[in-house]
């Protein structure tokens, strides 16, 4: 028998789901009122929206797991970088609209797989919060893979710029099946999947966009990055500086 | 009288709409999950419509404000997640609504995976044909897309199937 999990252990699992959502959803916020076209404005905007509201939830059962007293607001605005586990994916720049679209298909079809596992979870709150964050995903999963499909298969430019943000990214996803000791103990007891049991699944969707917008799998990358536990480069230091601004300048600020 | 009390909460509740799409009542909507008056107690549990929606607080908001102004009190509103709320939580009044309001409803209700990927509005809402183009799978708020109508050539909203 397996150790029952501590419930510092479910609280920083959590926390690393909730973190990739809430990076993912300010790294989109940021193209509001500098997308391509106005279509794509709400588009991004809106996938952003759902994943702030799923990172919510979760950040809030975090905090209430973790038993510290902290809220969503103060997970979210007062942590320093170190302290974020989201995956290093979701914090690669957004980069030209390819480069955003780009991760956002390898993100919403990670995702996809996840909360479908997740909705199985012995943890109930979680399961719900997956069942429906999943019926959300599934809409952010037909723009990106939509887009992918028209640039990589659209002009030469196009097609240079998704096949270079494939390139870029691709190093990235070996994170999110590489399961460490948390993610062990979280599919032993029941609570999560084990990630490398969402690979095949993952691979098949990619796969199948990848062919249909004439893009190949870049080769396996030659190096691992661990945003989720807490190894994070240059970028989310810059993220966050925007996105926490506001509250530690004006601590306990309200609209 | 329990019952009356009951009554006059039910009533309060009705007279509340939706924030973003005003035509529809929170009834309308599927929102309302559960109402639970004890004297001057109540419990309302309302469940998001989307993880993210912002009309969420609005909602709850006018919830507590509506049945405090009826002379409850405590108002204690329960965020209520599963089951998960779809379109087709929709009333058969509120679909019929949109549609006069000039959204198209969602597809018939169904829950499969099958009708998310491939949804669609079944025909304009102005001018009924069923040349209809999406323009973009997000609109104005979570729960809408943009269409376009082949026929007359109009803009129009879709609520989609979630």
């Amino acid at each position: 028998m397996s150790e029952p999990l501590a419930d510092a252990d479910r609280a920083r699992y959590v926390l690393r789901l909730a973190d990739t959502s809430l990076i993912v959803a300010q790294q989109l916020g940021a193209w509001i009122g500098h997308a391509p076209a106005l279509e794509e404005d709400l588009g991004l905007a809106n996938v952003a929206l759902d994943l702030l509201g799923q990172g919510r939830l979760l950040l809030t059962y975090a905090g209430e797991l973790e038993g510290r007293g902290r809220d969503e607001d103060a997970l979210a605005f007062l942590r320093e970088p170190a302290d974020f586990l989201n995956l290093a994916l979701a914090e690669q720049p957004n980069g030209d609209f390819a480069q955003t679209v780009m991760r956002q298909l390898l993100l919403d079809a990670w995702q996809i797989e996840l909360f479908e596992a997740l909705e199985h979870s012995c943890d109930e709150r979680l399961a719900q919060i997956a069942a429906k964050a999943v019926k959300e995903t599934r809409y952010h999963l037909r723009y990106s893979s939509g887009w992918v499909v028209r640039l990589g298969d659209g002009t030469a430019e196009s097609h240079e710029r998704a096949r270079q943000a494939l390139e870029r990214l691709w190093p990235y996803t070996a994170e999110l099946f590489d399961a460490d000791p948390l993610e062990e103990a979280i599919a032993a007891d029941g609570m999560g999947p084990h990630p490398a049991e969402l690979a095949p699944r993952w691979r098949a969707r990619i796969q199948a966009v990848l062919t249909e917008a004439t893009l190949t799998f870049p080769p396996p990358a030659s190096f691992r990055w661990y945003g989720k536990r807490g190894q994070h480069d240059e970028h989310l230091g810059h993220l966050l500086a925007e996105m926490q601004i506001l509250q530690r300048t004006y601590p306990e600020a309200r609209w | 009288m329990v019952g009356d009390a009951r009554l006059r909460a039910e009533r309060a509740l009705r007279t509340l709409s939706d924030p973003e799409i005003p035509v529809l009542s929170l009834h309308d909507l599927g929102v309302i999950r559960s109402l639970e008056v004890d004297g001057n107690r109540v419990r309302v549990g309302v469940t998001p419509t989307y993880s993210g929606c912002p009309a969420t607080e609005v909602i709850r908001r006018s919830v507590v404000e509506a049945l405090e102004s009826s002379g409850f009190d405590p108002v204690e509103v329960l965020d209520v997640l599963s089951p998960a709320w779809s379109s087709a939580d929709l009333t058969a009044e509120g679909r019929a609504k949109l549609e006069a309001y000039g959204i198209a409803p969602p597809e018939e209700p169904v829950h499969s995976v099958r009708a998310l990927a491939g949804g669609k509005p079944r025909h304009c809402p102005r001018c009924r044909s069923a040349e209809v183009e999406c323009v973009s799978e997000f609109g104005s708020t979570p729960c809408k897309a943009l269409y376009r109508c082949r026929s007359c050539r109009e803009p129009f909203d879709y609520f989609k199937c979630l």
